[in-house]
């Protein structure tokens, strides 16, 4: 009952924050336009769909893939938290808090600062990832004992690989000629402008697969949640488990940080949210973040658009903006529950 | 002895950091018997546990299970076939408790056994008096309630050997007595139950045979009346304590004159 009240509450944000998002812009779009031109691209002729070339590019070019850059970054950014906090048994663990995204984006930001983008998307996406893949090991290595993370130690642990990644970011702008430092600095900031829809495919494709993934290792994770000795006793083969888990994490972050940016929050905002409402049950808590990650992302697109006149906010920060008084109350929360962390 | 050993142990030793925790314990496992783990703290108890349920891999020695080397089976498969409770009852997240117990269930999705499930939550849930307790979240739960949540989780898996690190741990008396019941029944099943008990008269009341073990080796095993001796316990223990027999079953109390 709670997860069909969910799913079309989440349905309708996304179809309206998709009607939204395309009609939003310079260069003004109906409604009619909008629904029209997406009825003539699934071969229904109907009366609405616009006449008007420009129009028509306008969405097809430049609006459309934006908005499905949004929807599938967001259900891969929530559903590799979620993941996460199955894996270190913590729910104060995200791609962004741990440093996975600036292990991605010092990946990235390699690959760019080496011309590699020469070689297409996929090789800054396949840096992101390389990067996105040794942070998390390192998180992983260093910040469990005795099959489960402590907060504390987890976060320091972040705090580590924050300031690695960032030095290391620092020191490819430094060596870096003025046009790569602009390409990384601009893309650093993190935006969904100018999504191509050949970049779309690969965020696409890794989102699916990940989620999908995820989804299918869900039972699993709810067995972890009993701790890893009671886990293996279980039948659960916890160290296999962990890497799977690992090696998803890594691509799902990856590819969204190698085209929009590090957008942190959206993988800790979410599955709480989602547990607070469906609880902690792994399928649905993962199938239900990533379809509540589109929606935020979208929604948090549509206002860096509006929020300036004219302007458009990187949607990094408006995430962190809500995501960080977020993590704080969660922290407030944990602490007066358990009165502080040994 | 009621049967052939279904587990059986031979030279275990065990080296911790240079320490041996067990030296050479041989000792075999029988279905439709209850067996008794005892020994003052540090004598090895848990580590011969989890080196029998195939969680430690033994310095030296080999366990076998039917026959083959435990080491041989895969997760899994050690999951169908024997059940550990221990006494770790942290839960990450808040499932509800009904969540908890059907996740015993899970080495068998997909098996022939699926359709009972429901059937075997619900008997797991009674049988270890938490069927009240269902709909709230584990996390809320007091430490007795928990480790009687993680008990019927345990019987849910419903495997022919069953470990039991210290069931009696953090119940009260009446509980204390609902876990010896269900080990008792467990046996009678025909299904083999292995306990660490720190109360020996308990494991006196409760066990068909009794392991005692003292600074890694294993001074007896035995029916309890043989083992649980107002001597050998002295000795072991280092106390002086007298032996009462009540209906058969020995009682084990500190001589406090």
């Amino acid at each position: 009952m709670r997860k069909l009240v969910l799913a079309l509450v989440l349905a309708a944000l996304l179809v309206g924050g998709t009607l939204a998002s395309a009609l939003l812009g310079q260069l003004p779009v109906s409604t009619a336009d909008v629904v029209g031109s997406i009825l003539r691209a699934l071969f229904i002729p109907n009366p609405w769909a616009p006449d008007d070339e420009v129009v028509e590019s306008a969405l097809w070019f430049v609006r459309f893939p934006r908005i499905v850059m949004a929807v599938v970054v967001g259900a891969a950014l929530a559903t590799a938290g979620a993941v996460m906090q199955a894996i270190f048994g913590n729910p104060l663990a995200e791609p962004g808090v741990v440093g996975v995204s600036s292990g991605a984006a010092l990946g990235a930001a390699i690959a760019i600062s080496l011309g590699l983008s020469m070689f297409g998307d996929y090789a800054v996406a396949v840096l992101a990832f390389a990067g996105g893949l040794l942070a998390t090991l390192l998180v992983y290595l260093v910040s469990r004992a005795n099959g489960r993370t402590e907060v504390v130690t987890l976060l320091l642990t972040g705090i580590a690989v924050n300031a690695f990644g960032g030095a290391g970011l620092a020191f490819v702008l430094f060596a870096t000629s003025t046009a790569n430092r602009e390409q990384i600095v601009f893309w650093q900031l993190g935006s969904l402008n100018g999504s191509l829809w050949r970049e779309v495919a690969v965020v696409a494709v890794v989102a699916v697969i990940g989620v999908a993934a995820a989804i299918l290792l869900g039972r699993r994770y709810d067995l972890l949640a009993l701790g890893e000795r009671n886990a293996r006793h279980l039948g659960l083969d916890v160290e296999r488990l962990r890497l799977v888990s690992i090696v998803i994490v890594a691509l799902l972050t990856g590819v969204g940080v190698a085209f929009v940016g590090i957008i942190s929050f959206v993988g800790l905002v979410v599955p709480h949210l989602v547990r607070m409402i469906l609880g902690p049950r792994h399928r649905a808590l993962i199938l239900f973040s990533a379809f509540g990650g589109a929606v935020l992302m979208l929604i948090a697109d549509l206002l860096a658009r509006v929020v300036v006149s004219g302007a458009e906010l990187p949607i990094g920060m408006l995430t962190s903006l809500v995501g960080g008084p977020f993590f704080f109350f969660l922290l407030w929360r944990q602490r007066r529950r358990s009165g502080g962390w040994a | 002895m009621t049967g052939a050993a279904v587990l059986s142990a031979r030279g275990l030793s065990v080296d911790l950091d240079g320490r041996e925790v067990l030296r050479d314990v041989s000792l075999d496992i029988v279905p439709g018997e209850v067996l008794a783990l005892v020994g003052p703290n540090g004598a090895g108890k848990s580590t011969l546990l989890s080196v029998l349920s195939g969680e430690r891999t033994p310095s030296a020695g080999m366990v076998t299970l039917d026959n083959r080397d435990l080491a041989s089976f895969t997760p899994l498969e050690l999951a169908r076939r024997r059940a550990v409770l221990t006494q770790e009852n942290a839960l990450s997240f808040p499932f509800r408790v009904i969540e908890v117990i059907q996740m015993g269930r899970s080495p068998w999705t997909r098996s022939a056994e699926l359709a009972e499930d429901a059937a075997v939550v619900a008997a797991s849930a009674r049988a270890a008096d938490v069927e009240h307790l269902a709909h709230r979240r584990f996390t809320e739960l007091s430490g007795g309630e928990r480790a009687r949540v993680s008990l019927a989780r345990v019987l849910a898996q419903q495997t022919g050997i069953v470990f039991l690190d210290e069931p009696t741990a953090a119940l009260d008396l009446r509980h204390q007595e609902d876990v010896l019941r269900i080990a008792r029944s467990l046996a009678d099943e025909g299904r083999a139950v292995v306990m660490v008990v720190h109360d020996l008269s308990l494991a006196g009341a409760v066990a068909d045979r009794v392991a005692l073990l003292a600074k890694g080796s294993l001074v007896a095993v035995g029916p309890p009346t043989e083992v649980l001796t107002a001597e050998a316990v002295s000795e072991v223990y280092g106390l002086v304590v007298r032996v009462i027999d009540i209906d058969g079953r020995p009682h084990v109390v500190p001589s406090r004159s």
